[in-house]
């Protein structure tokens, strides 16, 4: 199965983990991610006022390509896998707007009038962990050759994977697509009040001191529930849990840290596959220490 | 009955309503709508940093009040949507926020400046960081 694949701008840099165990991970299960030809950046968040039609341009100029893949045969269908929550939820939003409004689509064609083609607005953003819901957890379990036996891996969605109602890939308030996946990953799986909590997001940028408190919460809450790790699906979350946890430490200096690894690099694991490809060094705090202990690596 | 109608009817002066009416309609959202419940104030993860919750900051717009556009709130509002799945009156706060903000950055005060940042922040920040922040907080 070839499925267009948008990476986005961190998983080609400071999330380069995330890139490489992803496509390893989906390989495994036969899902050959094919990046999407000459993608642009999103523009990461979605433009939230109403008159704000030009930064609809930059998603939906992806999913134009989306399109000119599947015709030119490189992908089976008109469907593109995100990773990145902001990423997935920008694609997924602008493709919305688009097709509930016809002016402000009329607008959008309009301003893309030097592409070859014309967006329809029939392509469908997903997200790996739909596509691996969709073809049933049972799929991924028989993949497993080495489960996360021991491995307490606390689930932390953040916001932009579940919210707002009608993007998220789950019920905002029970979520349950990623306990699935770790389940079937043979992992145990800790459940946490703090898992849909905002980790600070954007402000990591100018108010460090604010995202040292919430990630503090967060880890602090993942902690206490009993996880060993906390896995995410959001290179933006990955830096405010793990690389801000030295802020957190300035902090309170009690604090102790704990790893953050990205879903697909536990799929990696469980799946038998070598360092290359779970990149699990790249990580920081580095979680091989732990899971040497745990003896999974 | 329309859903306008079912909403709170508040008869704001002529200045205070053109202030009201602009947000409704940068943001589409029914401000009138709001009961204020306080369950978006509730779920915020940011009420400790700001001076007024989201729900005296839509009080505000419902009254028409300028001064909702000084506020440190809608600076620090994340826009992680946990107000919108609350609200049990459908209005997507985050949107209003965003208005708010969009107000005051079309005069052209940006928030953030990426030069008063050092060149290790910024070696340090993943891209995602760096423009999402551009894109909420500068115009």
């Amino acid at each position: 199965m070839n499925i267009a694949y948008y990476p986005g701008c961190t998983l080609k840099t400071t999330a380069k983990e995330f890139d490489i165990s992803t496509k390893a991970s989906a390989k495994a299960l036969g899902i050959n991610l094919v990046e999407l030809p000459r993608w642009n950046c999103c523009g990461t968040v979605h433009a939230l006022a109403k008159d704000d039609v030009m930064h609809h341009l930059a998603p939906l100029r992806n999913l134009l390509r989306v399109e000119e893949a599947q015709q030119s045969g490189i992908v089976d269908d008109k469907r593109v896998v995100a990773l990145c929550a902001m990423c997935y939820n920008t694609l997924k939003r602008s493709n919305q707007a688009f097709n509930a409004d016809p002016d402000k689509a009329g607008k959008v064609r309009e301003s893309m009038n030097n592409e070859a083609s014309v967006y329809s607005g029939q392509v469908e953003v997903e997200h790996l962990l739909e596509t691996l819901r969709a073809q049933g957890w049972d799929k991924v379990q028989a993949r497993v050759t080495k489960p996360l036996k021991g491995l307490k891996v606390a689930p932390y969605y953040g916001c932009l994977l579940l919210r707002p109602r009608g993007i998220g890939v789950d019920n905002a308030d029970n979520p349950r697509v990623f306990e699935d996946l770790l389940k079937a990953l043979g992992a145990e799986v800790v459940d946490f009040g703090y898992k849909q909590k905002c980790c600070g997001s954007y402000h990591t940028v100018h108010m460090v001191d604010v995202v040292a408190e919430l990630s503090n919460r967060i880890l602090t809450q993942a902690q206490a529930a009993g996880a060993d790790v906390v896995a995410t699906a959001c290179p933006l979350c990955e830096f405010n849990l793990g690389n801000r946890q030295t802020a957190v430490a300035r902090k309170y200096p009690k604090f102790n840290g704990i790893p953050i690894v990205y879903f697909t690099q536990l799929m990696a694991l469980a799946f038998g596959l070598g360092e290359d490809e779970t990149a699990l060094g790249m990580n920081r705090p580095d979680p091989r220490p732990l899971l040497r202990e745990k003896g999974l690596i | 009955m329309s859903s306008e109608k079912q909403g709170l009817v508040l008869h704001p002066s002529p200045a205070n309503k053109v202030f009201r009416d602009r947000v409704k309609e940068l943001s589409g959202e029914k401000v009138e709508l709001c009961f204020q419940c306080g369950a978006c104030s509730s779920g915020c993860p940011m009420t400790q940093e700001m001076d007024y919750l989201p729900s005296k900051v839509i009080r505000m717009v419902q009254l028409g009040l300028d001064e909702a556009l000084e506020s440190k709130t809608i600076w620090v509002c994340t826009t992680c949507f946990n107000c919108e799945v609350r609200c049990p009156r459908g209005i997507d706060i985050a949107n209003v926020m965003e208005a708010l903000r969009q107000l005051v950055l079309r005069k052209k005060y940006d928030h953030v400046a990426l030069d008063q940042l050092s060149d290790e922040q910024l070696r340090e920040l993943p891209q995602v960081a760096i423009i999402s922040s551009l894109r909420k907080l500068t115009a």
